[in-house]
């Protein structure tokens, strides 16, 4: 190998990683590496404590995505106590966690992963950010978003006490309930989240689809992979964020499984590497065959295009419509363009915004019951949502007092660890030929995970750290020739 | 290849004389970054005056670029996240190296935060239970992440982990905290104005306000001058009154011996304080703060009376130092520095 080349850190995601890329004499990559470089010891420390408190400790697993964790702690433990909330909590629950949904997704879109594409994969690195989409699409647009975003947050922030850590489930039910004028102002503020998530698909038709280059990196062999697909659905086979069945189909688009969260151990293993921290979730019934695509690999991915993949279709009628001309472009479903999850998260956000207006249009929603007190000794329960970034599963055992004895945590960027390190190794395959590499060529790399929005800090729960990426060049006998950080 | 260490960027750099700020996350969880984000509107006046040269979150700067600052050319790096493995000892040496100023960023580089609790186990405890132990880990060689593997010909490495949690200050030299999982958007808008306009506390400040959390909670009304608490209640099991003092209802609430200036935003959502602002003034140390002001609030008339009371709390090492453990005066099994590699 003559050449080794490190990205540190990687940027524009959430939490640390190392992409280390070997290239041979020729100067062509023979082999890329995401490694995963920290964890932090939740299933450990947590041990001993009051059930309870996981729905306020897990959320410090993320902070970008707390009330994923917070809704997953908390069916946990509905489920532990085997207390089922009042359906008012159950509504308040949801909204909250919808808000939330399209919160994040759109915070991806115009901070983290939107860049790329607004601003451009080879833009100078200064300007490939929030600040240089603000200087592309004018200070009027830009201030919208953030102020809608800011609007959504403050909703979150009210009906949910903290939106970064919030304090609002608690076993069997919430710890507050909406007043009519909340109500009110939350509807104003639902209508500007639909809005807003209508403008973002258009933005991205506008700028991705309406732009040669840009579609052509979509559709591009080097960001694709044909995996299986992983995702919740309702009783009706749509897309589901709150609760569901785990649906999981095969790179053909045919379902081998639909469980209850439950039955979680039954079909999904961890392999480990000695190279990196973070697991590698894959499918039991497929084993470990490494890291590979196709229909006798175990591998399989999460997250928004899965979601889409694996359901019959999307929940409400808007976010249908956006899902039909999705795979009507892409080529029919499952489609398999990694960098299409950017497109799907938007198809996400926008069924996030309608289920908002749903359940603030039900005059239930600012009932008094919301709560139901368990009565139940607390033995094992299980929780799952659909985070923004994949199916996410608590498990907890305790004691007859409910401190905690065992805790099991899969989680949602955990699922996509292998797909990741794929499609890092494949696009930097095929970027970087001929020993030439630049800034534009690695952050087309870094494309590669950008599309999953990983969250390391979720995925690494296990113990503090964080890696960010570097690369090093290496000469045919390992001496190191120089190291190269964007 | 093209240059990489261009510093300070091209769409910022055209406009002199702004004041360079980094923002770098440690052990964290990214809360810390979403609480700057979340200044929204509030920070577009202040990146007139600012130009931010790193921030992995959002901006594409690299380790390269840090290393070509000059010495003092930043002027404040605000470091969240606590420490605990050599890479992140080197980037927060690097950090102040360069930066004028250090900002221990929330719970975690300010006390070591949520994943502190870390350190009331050992590190072979937390690698076992997550690669050998797992219900979904299938390991049947026992394979733990190694500091070196080969790989094809590839050489990997990974950053050692060390035996324990540390705050920002166990490890280098801090000017200031800003306190809280997450902060505040406000608090921050306040110390980054007031570092921009060289408005400085004294050296080692707190940057909220040195009132206890009891003297601006809401609840204080309901509080009663002298607190008996029977037994202590759970939140799993019984629903607080959205309106009275926790702890006058036998809620364990660090309200006495948590500083104030979080807005009570948890309390505002009917669930009692878990500390993550830190000891008020004047004492070093939030359990037994809290504990000084238990023996005072427990209804027992005997020392023993009082221990049968205590007793009913659950979990007091993970209630009562939820945030703050590697600070503590308990701070961790092992310390030495020797020890954490």
């Amino acid at each position: 190998m003559s050449r080794r080349i490190t990205i540190n850190p990687i940027t524009r995601l959430e939490g640390h990683g190392n992409i280390e890329i070997f290239l041979d004499d020729q100067g062509d990559v023979q082999r890329a590496f995401f490694q995963v470089p920290e964890l932090r010891g939740f299933e450990t420390f947590c041990l001993g404590r009051p059930a309870e408190e996981m729905a306020r400790i897990t959320p410090r697993i993320c902070g970008v995505c707390p009330t994923a964790h917070h809704m997953a702690s908390v069916k946990a433990l509905d489920d532990l106590w085997q207390v089922e909330p009042p359906p008012v909590a159950r509504m308040l629950r949801e909204l909250a966690y919808h808000a939330f949904m399209c919160e994040d997704h759109l915070l991806h879109f115009y901070y983290l992963g939107g860049p790329d594409f607004v601003v451009g994969p080879e833009a100078p690195k200064g300007e490939r950010n929030i600040l240089g989409v603000i200087g592309k699409v004018g200070l009027e647009v830009a201030g919208r978003v953030i102020a809608t975003r800011r609007r959504v947050r403050g909703m979150l922030e009210t009906m949910m006490g903290k939106v970064v850590h919030p304090v609002f489930g608690v076993p069997g039910g919430v710890s507050k309930g909406m007043t009519t004028a909340e109500r009110d102002e939350f509807r104003k503020i639902a209508g500007e989240a639909l809005e807003l998530s209508r403008f973002s698909l258009q933005v991205f038709r506008d700028v991705v689809l309406k732009d040669a280059q840009n579609l052509g990196l979509v559709l591009d062999e080097a960001y694709t992979h044909r995996t299986h697909y992983m995702g919740l659905v309702d009783a009706d086979g749509k897309v589901a964020f709150y609760d569901g069945q785990v649906r999981v189909v095969d790179p053909t688009g045919r379902r081998i499984l639909q469980f209850a969260a439950r039955d979680y151990v039954q079909h999904v293993a961890e392999h480990v590497e000695p190279w990196s921290y973070i697991t590698f979730p894959y499918l039991k019934q497929k084993g470990w065959q490494g890291f590979q695509d196709g229909p006798d690999s175990g591998v399989y991915r999460v997250a928004p295009l899965a979601r889409l993949n694996v359901a019959d279709g999307m929940a409400t009628v808007e976010a249908q419509q956006a899902h039909d001309e999705l795979f009507a472009t892409l080529g029919g479903k499952p489609a398999h363009q990694t960098l299409a999850f950017h497109w799907a998260r938007l198809v996400e956000a926008l069924q996030a915004a309608e289920r908002m207006q749903q359940l603030l249009a039900d005059p239930a929603i600012t009932g008094t019951e919301i709560r139901r007190l368990p009565k139940a000794e607390p033995k094992e329960g299980v929780g799952v949502v659909e985070a923004p970034r994949g199916t996410l599963i608590h498990h907890y055992w305790t004691d007859p007092q409910g401190l905690l004895t065992k805790v099991n945590l899969v989680v949602a960027t955990n699922h996509n660890a292998a797909p990741i390190a794929m499609s890092v190794e494949r696009a930097a395959k095929h970027m970087i030929r001929n020993g030439q590499v630049s800034d534009g060529l690695l952050n087309k790399v870094e494309m590669a995970f950008r599309a999953y929005d990983p969250c390391h800090a979720c995925a690494t729960h296990t113990l503090p750290g964080r890696m960010p990426l570097r690369a090093r060049i290496h000469d045919g006998s390992g001496r190191l020739l120089a190291t190269l950080r964007q | 290849m093209e240059p990489h260490g261009n510093g300070a960027g091209t769409a910022q750099s055209t406009k002199a004389a702004k004041t360079k700020v980094a923002f770098y996350w440690c052990a964290s969880c990214g809360g810390c970054e979403e609480a700057v984000v979340d200044l929204a509107e509030a920070i577009l006046p202040v990146l007139d005056k600012v130009e931010i040269v790193l921030w992995p979150v959002a901006l594409d700067y690299k380790l390269e670029d840090v290393r070509a600052w000059r010495r003092g050319e930043v002027a404040v790096a605000f470091v969240n996240g606590s420490v605990r493995s050599s890479e992140q000892e080197m980037w927060v040496e690097l950090l102040r190296e360069k930066c004028g100023l250090v900002v221990a960023f929330g719970a975690c580089a300010h006390l070591g935060g949520i994943p502190g609790l870390a350190n009331a186990t050992t590190r072979d405890e937390i690698l076992a239970n997550k690669y050998q132990r797992s219900p979904t880990v299938d390991n049947p060689r026992g394979v733990l992440p190694q500091r070196d593997t080969r790989v094809d010909g590839a050489e990997l490495e990974l950053p050692e982990l060390w035996h324990s949690v540390r705050p920002l200050d166990q490890v280098i030299d801090v000017d200031y905290y800003l306190p809280g999982c997450a902060p505040p958007p406000e608090l921050i808008g306040k110390a980054l104005l007031a570092i921009l306009a060289g408005q400085l506390p004294q050296k080692g400040a707190v940057l909220t306000t040195d009132k206890s959390l009891c003297e601006t909670c809401p609840r204080n009304p309901t509080k009663p001058a002298e607190l008996r608490v029977e037994r202590f209640r759970r939140i799993a099991t019984e629903a607080p009154d959205p309106t009275h003092c926790f702890l006058a209802d036998g809620f364990v609430c660090l309200g006495p011996a948590t500083r104030g200036g979080c807005g009570e935003r948890c309390i505002r959502g009917n669930m009692p304080c878990r500390g993550c602002f830190g000891p008020p003034p004047g004492a070093i140390d939030q359990g037994t703060k809290f504990l000084a002001s238990l023996g005072a609030l427990t209804a027992g008339e005997t020392e023993a009376e009082a221990a049968a009371v205590a007793a009913t709390m659950a979990d007091p090492l993970g209630t009562l130092y939820r945030f703050s453990l590697p600070a503590s005066l308990l701070r961790a099994r092992r310390v030495a520095k020797e020890v954490h590699r």
